[in-house]
């Protein structure tokens, strides 16, 4: 266990400082972010004070090497336009994202996993085929186009729900939820959807897949042959058995939707870290899209090491010490 | 009584999930789908149009720009040269802040002193500020400045900053101006006190309500506002940087209005019951041909530069239909440009007008400049900076390929765009100036006289077009503070480059705004949304 949690973590810092190199070369090659930030009306002496004081003036190796020796105390870098820290900027964005993330992901699992079970036990029924057919438009669909349709159907058209924004919140812990009122709930119901939409497909189709190889396992038979009756066996034998990817995928999947739900955000225009990214890449607000690529990293790593720890828990045959890679 | 309760539930869970029935749209309330966001709610952070415009809610100049950028009285009834470098402001009596203390001229030194201390400033407003060398109040409601030349563009610049209260910020004696440091000031506000709204006092139509940034910033209503009663209670301003988005937001009814709707829903949004208002925008569309460097790197089948033959940049200019492209690219919505400044603002010419479009001519004046066969272009363009700037470029290069300059279009990302611009990669650019001042001197200034850093002159001038006289031009332009003697000369400086076919304008923007019926907004050429501009119609 130990062996293993050192090797996972010298993998990781491997990661991490690959990805600052890619990043930071990726993200501070390209464009001027004075000629967008500064107003057109500054004469040549303002614009070079300017570029001195983001230190864009000194050459490339050397910006890096500052920003590897900031980043060693913990600090990212400050915000061009803001001028705020671009972790703190980002991580007052994380509330508004996580619980969309949330929300998503609840709605994939509860609707996701029982209708995949249904169309896997039944997989030639009238039910079974149209989730299918369901999940099929679930992955094929544009994310954008999806949003945009459930703006138009339950906003424009029916004038049910908000077509944006965040709605009223309420304080939890200081922070500003917006689950915790009606109008914010509302608010967040159609980007969750939307943000939910893909991952209950997959979660079906890998509900389904399960099922079906579940049920023809020796210890459903078993089980069946015992005389359970056949709820005890969906609920418990096979309901159980089918948890391990679709854990996995879901992890992987909530480390996306946290990381770059910026197509739902920017659709509903939701105040979260992807709306946030995409705005900073548009103004080319360097330090926060590094910041934010490097936060991402991190989130990665830690969701996956949580996956691992799962997959333990919920299959004992699993055993981390053997784990390589 | 089944049917009944089930009716009741039904209506009663549609209540609870319809914020349009949870609460209704009270007349009093507007709210904004906004297209751009300020990056901070300091009226002296960052100067740019979003700042610029959100700003004025809150903090009023002393000289006001109404529609068309001409200037009004604001917390100053008038102002007038004394003599070339003095001028004298008489100030609004019974004015308050927010915070009830009274406005003077104390104020206003108060907030030149802060402006150029502003931390970490990503553009600041000291281009506006550095022409006043100092600055006397004999008495609370006269202000008495000096510049160190004659300088006729004082109060034009003085109607882009807003003013803090000196009072509000803790400053109770008085302060000595100095342009090396005031005395008496302390310490001044940050930047985040605005944002929380500690130091948002200012003495405009609206206060300070909320600012969540990204989500929304909501202005009160100022009771206490010495210009009489704004129209609306709550003003919530929503940042939907999406196009899409923010066009369903409006026929969703969630906002009252939306800036800088995309031109191909107009249609859409005039057959659903709303309303558009267009006008023209300060922003010329032009192209710039690089007139330096020889050979030039876009240019290839010659060992020339053409462009430096004016034969060449005026046959250019003839074989571009901007009728067409105003009418099939930009779909009606824009005006074809003669000079650098729409008709009507100061120091535009009367009846100067675009270019006809004369293909033949353009192939005559071609073969006359050595250039028969024409030659290969490539034109730098943004895709995504100006109303479809790539294809106009487009639109361009077949025009061009048509009287024999085979052309291509190099577009690419604003901020690609620039970085290469400056750097003077392209040999014919398409780009868009904006004239924050609303007048000549500002597009003449940054775009066509010759580059030089001492005088901040040609700072955009990335065709490196350098033309003596016009230099000569707008000095005199700008140390002659006779209004009339000044837009006579800005006209014939106009002129000269016009002539010259220094720089190519193609288009003015016309900016569309769309909001739903029982409200009109007044269009602005600065292209800002502004809630004090909304009226409601009954």
């Amino acid at each position: 266990m130990l062996v293993y949690l050192l090797r996972r973590l010298g993998q990781s810092l491997f990661v991490v400082a690959a990805m600052a190199v890619l990043v930071f070369i990726g993200v501070y090659a390209i464009g001027s972010p004075i000629d967008i930030m500064i107003s057109p009306d500054a004469d040549q002496a303002e614009m070079e004070a300017a570029i001195a004081r983001l230190g864009l003036d000194k050459p490339l190796w050397e910006q890096f090497f500052i920003f590897v020796g900031n980043a060693l105390q913990g600090d990212l870098g400050k915000s061009f336009v803001y001028s705020t820290d671009a972790v703190g900027l980002i991580l007052s964005k994380l509330p508004a994202t996580m619980e969309l993330a949330m929300l998503a992901l609840i709605f994939a699992v509860f609707i996701g996993v029982p209708l995949g079970m249904v169309a896997g036990l039944r997989p030639n029924s009238l039910a079974g085929k149209s989730i299918m057919t369901g999940s099929i438009l679930g992955f094929s669909l544009p994310n954008f186009w999806q949003g945009m349709m459930l703006i138009l159907l339950f906003a424009v058209v029916l004038k049910w729900l908000p077509s944006g924004g965040r709605g009223d919140t309420a304080e939890l812990f200081g922070i500003p939820f917006s689950f915790l009122t009606l109008d914010g709930l509302s608010h967040m119901l159609l980007p969750a959807i939307n943000l939910a939409l893909f991952k209950t497909s997959l979660v079906i189709r890998l509900a389904r897949a399960g099922t079906r190889e579940a049920a023809l396992q020796d210890y459903v038979k078993f089980a069946r042959a015992k005389g359970l009756s056949p709820h005890r066996i969906v609920l418990v034998h096979i309901a159980k058995n089918i948890m391990i990817p679709v854990v996995t995928i879901l992890g992987l999947e909530l480390g996306s939707m946290i990381a770059f739900a910026v197509v739902t955000e920017s659709v509903f225009a939701w105040p979260g870290m992807g709306k946030l990214l995409i705005d900073s890449i548009n103004l080319l607000d360097r330090p926060v899209v590094v910041a934010y690529l490097m936060l991402t990293v991190f989130m990665f790593i830690i969701i996956n090491f949580i996956v691992d720890m799962l997959y333990c828990v919920l299959d004992p045959r699993v055993r981390l010490s053997e784990a390589k890679a | 009584m089944r049917k009944s309760t089930l009716l009741c539930a039904a209506s009663l869970a549609a209540v609870l999930v319809s914020p349009v029935l949870a609460s209704p749209a009270a007349a009093q309330d507007l709210t904004i789908g906004a297209s751009a966001e300020p990056s901070a709610l300091d009226p002296h952070y960052h100067n740019l149009g979003p700042n610029n415009a959100m700003r004025r809610h809150v903090f009023e100049s002393m000289v006001l720009q109404d529609e068309n950028q001409r200037l009004q009285p604001g917390l100053a009834t008038s102002w007038k040269p004394l003599d070339d470098t003095t001028w004298e402001f008489k100030l609004r009596e019974g004015v308050s802040f927010h915070d009830g203390s009274p406005f003077t001229a104390k104020d206003v030194i108060y907030t030149v002193c802060r402006i150029p201390n502003v931390e970490n400033s990503p553009s600041s407003f000291t281009v506006y500020t550095k022409a006043i060398a100092d600055m006397q109040a004999p008495d609370p409601h006269t202000l008495i400045i000096k510049t160190d030349g004659p300088y006729p563009l004082l109060p034009v610049e003085v109607s882009t900053w807003g003013v803090l209260s000196a009072a509000a910020n803790g400053v109770t004696g008085d302060i000595g101006f100095g342009r090396e440091g005031c005395s008496g000031t302390g310490d001044y506000p940050k930047t985040d006190d605005f944002n929380t709204g500690k130091a948002a006092i200012g003495t405009g139509m609206y206060k300070f309500g909320e600012y969540s940034r990204g989500d929304k910033i909501v202005f009160q209503r100022n009771d206490n506002y010495w210009g009489g009663k704004a129209d609306w209670a709550t003003v919530t301003f929503r940042p939907i940087t999406s196009d899409g988005p923010r066009v369903a937001a409006l026929l969703a009814g969630d906002v009252d209005m939306i800036d800088k709707p995309p031109l191909q829903d107009l249609e859409r949004i005039k057959n659903e019951g709303f309303q558009v208002s267009q006008g023209l925008s300060n922003r010329v569309i032009y192209l710039h041909m690089d007139q330096e460097q020889e050979p030039t790197p876009g240019v290839t089948g010659t060992e020339k530069n053409p462009f430096k033959d004016v034969r060449v940049r005026k046959a250019v200019s003839m074989a571009i239909n901007r009728d067409a492209i105003v009418a099939r690219i930009m779909g009606g919505v824009a005006v074809p440009a003669g000079e650098l400044l729409p008709p009507g603002m100061f120091g535009s010419t009367p009846g100067a007008g675009a270019e006809e479009y004369n293909p033949d001519a353009a192939k005559k004046l071609l073969a006359e400049a050595g250039y028969p066969e024409g030659f290969g272009l490539t034109i730098g363009s943004p895709n995504d900076r100006y109303i479809n700037d790539a294809q106009v470029a487009q639109a361009v290069a077949q025009m061009l390929t048509r009287v024999g300059i085979e052309t291509q279009v190099d577009a690419v990302t604003a901020s690609t765009f620039f970085k290469r611009r400056n750097q003077y990669e392209f040999s014919m650019y398409l780009a868009g100036w904006g004239s924050g001042t609303g007048e000549m001197s500002s597009p003449l200034r940054a775009l066509v006289a010759t580059r030089n850093k001492d005088k901040g002159y040609g700072g955009t001038n990335r065709g490196r077009y350098s033309n003596p006289d016009l230099d000569a031009l707008i000095d005199q332009a700008l140390a002659t503070v006779d209004d009339d003697k000044r837009e006579k000369i800005l006209q014939q400086a106009s002129g000269v480059v016009m002539a010259d076919y220094g720089i190519l304008p193609l288009h003015f923007e016309v900016t569309p705004w769309a909001f739903r019926k029982g409200i009109t907004y007044t269009p602005r050429a600065d292209q800002y949304t502004l809630a004090l501009g909304v009226k409601p119609t009954n």
